[in-house]
């Protein structure tokens, strides 16, 4: 089955980017096991909510605010796509992920096939 | 016994056995249940004609597994479904009642599974393994019978969503996994035995479908301690069952509980799983509690009770489990072992650490203390600290007394 790993992490916490990731010690669990089991099919490291710009469309208007679609304290910092078993399977990926065990969370939703 | 009377036993015995064989083999639970509905209306029929089966479950199992079968293949529209109908017409396995590869094993694992709300958990295991409908399911839970409907439907529905597995989980997994299972059962308990009056019989049924829980899942999980001491734990509550109110239900203290009243097998069959988990040298905390309630079922009279034991129990059992209520308890225990002041002085660290501010139990346990060394003006103080907490109305009686006591004194 497909999941979709969405990594969530605090707004104003650490922000990695996808170089500094690749070299961090704490992702190395994580990124060993997703890669030597080759599970992941797809996925984006995304910038903070800070920098989204979210569009709606009224009549024939096009509404545009700086910033996400809804205010949290917790932004989806990333994206990743797998592919494994079960749900158990994208669990125990998703409680490997360093913002699972670094006070952020990982939200695992099925990908609609 | 009549064929009514056999297909009614099969449904108590065979139910979550049959559902469970029948959502392996389908994938479907809404298939299974429905063609599981299916074969004990068609026993009904068949065993007033021919007879009881020798095996009444297997004869479920299988006329529910062609029932599927007929269904599939009606509804073979595209590609997967005949490939499912493929599958249900390969060779049946011989019917297993060993309990090793047991389905329900793995129908409770997947119904406690935590990916899904609490609610559901009991909900779900309520409806498939114990055979429960949704409007006795909703009674039990004090919610109108649409909402609990739609509870079944949408935890059925993140089962299929989800991919959470049909299966026993492997090792790694498997001790986590079974506390939630356990965990489930007990709380299923605990709501049938807080029902007091009368009115509350079908919450008060849950105790008896939690230790029928306990006993299925005892015998599939015979190496694990823990799921012999819940079983033991709920035997020993239960047997007090009938002496917990009065005529009036007003609540009885254990101290003042009829003991010639208490279900007597229930607690000699407690004791015995009881020992026979502790001789694994694998405690638990379900262990733990089960020896705390044998301490108290097994002294002949009030006066009699291990005190010493029981404080060092919950000592124990507040190691492995750290939690205040635990520690209120250990209180309770000191009180009753070493004098009422060794008692109240861990009662007064609780109250520092104000994890159990607003909880009716941290004042009532202050209050009983007191009233016991004596101290009844500041005992009186406290029983009404507990009164504009307490919510349940048994509760409140006992605590009104308590206070009338106190204060007539």
């Amino acid at each position: 089955m497909k999941y979709a790993l969405l990594i969530c992490t605090p707004v104003a916490g650490e922000e990695l980017s996808p170089a500094e990731i690749a070299e961090d010690p704490r992702f190395t669990s994580y990124i060993e096991e997703v890669r030597s089991r080759d599970v992941v099919k797809g996925g984006a490291r995304l910038r903070p909510a800070s920098d989204a710009t979210t569009v709606r469309v009224q009549g024939d208007e096009v509404l545009l605010t700086d910033g996400p679609f809804v205010e949290s304290k917790e932004y989806i910092a990333g994206i990743d796509i797998i592919e494994v078993a079960d749900l158990d399977e994208a669990i125990s990926l998703a409680s490997r992920h360093p913002a699972a065990l670094g006070g952020g969370s990982v939200e695992v939703r099925p990908v609609w096939e | 016994m009549t064929p009514e009377e056999a297909v009614a036993a099969a449904f108590r015995e065979e139910w979550g056995q049959v559902l469970a064989t029948l959502i392996r083999v389908t994938g479907d639970w809404d298939l299974a249940e429905e063609c599981a509905q299916d074969a004990f209306a068609q026993a009904l029929d068949r065993w007033r004609r021919d007879g009881v089966p020798r095996r009444p479950g297997a004869w479920l199992t299988t006329t529910a597994r062609h029932r599927a079968m007929d269904v599939l293949r009606r509804e073979a529209v595209g590609a997967r479904k005949l490939q499912e109908a493929a599958m249900l017409t390969a060779p049946e396995e011989p019917y297993d009642d060993s309990g090793v590869h047991d389905d329900r094993l793995r129908l409770i694992f997947t119904c406690c599974h935590p990916a899904l709300h609490i609610e559901a958990r009991v909900a779900l295991t309520l409806r498939t393994l114990a055979g429960l409908t949704t409007p006795e399911i909703a009674r039990a839970f004090l919610v109108p019978e649409a909402t609990m409907a739609q509870r079944l439907v949408r935890a059925k529905k993140k089962i299929r969503n989800a991919g959470i597995p049909y299966r026993v989980p492997p090792a790694h997994l498997l001790p986590e996994r079974t506390t939630g299972v356990l965990g489930v059962i007990y709380l299923l308990f605990n709501e049938g035995y807080a029902a007091t009056s009368g009115a509350d019989l079908v919450r008060r049924n849950l105790c008896a479908e939690a230790v029928r829980l306990a006993r299925v899942l005892a015998r599939l999980m015979p190496d694990e301690p823990e799921a012999l001491g819940l079983l033991a734990l709920l035997l020993l509550h239960d047997a007090r069952r009938e002496t917990r109110v009065d005529a009036d239900g007003e609540l009885v203290t254990l101290e003042d509980q009829d003991r010639t009243a208490w279900d007597h097998a229930e607690v000699e069959e407690g004791a015995a799983l009881l020992e026979t988990a502790l001789r694994r040298g694998r405690p638990g905390p379900y262990q733990i509690q089960a020896a705390i309630a044998a301490c108290h079922t097994t002294a002949a009279t009030a006066a009699d009770t291990d005190w010493a034991d029981i404080a060092a129990l919950y000592g124990e059992l507040a190691r492995l489990v750290p939690s205040p209520v635990v520690r209120l308890n250990r209180a309770v225990a000191l009180g009753m072992a070493d004098g009422p002041d060794a008692g109240l002085a861990l009662v007064a660290e609780l109250e520092r650490e104000g994890e159990l501010n607003g909880y009716h139990l941290l004042p009532a346990t202050r209050a009983d203390l007191l009233r016991r060394s004596g101290r009844r003006t500041e005992a009186a103080r406290a029983y009404e600290r507990a009164l504009e907490l307490v919510e349940n109305d048994a509760e409140r009686h006992f605590l009104e007394r308590r206070l009338a006591e106190c204060r007539s004194a």
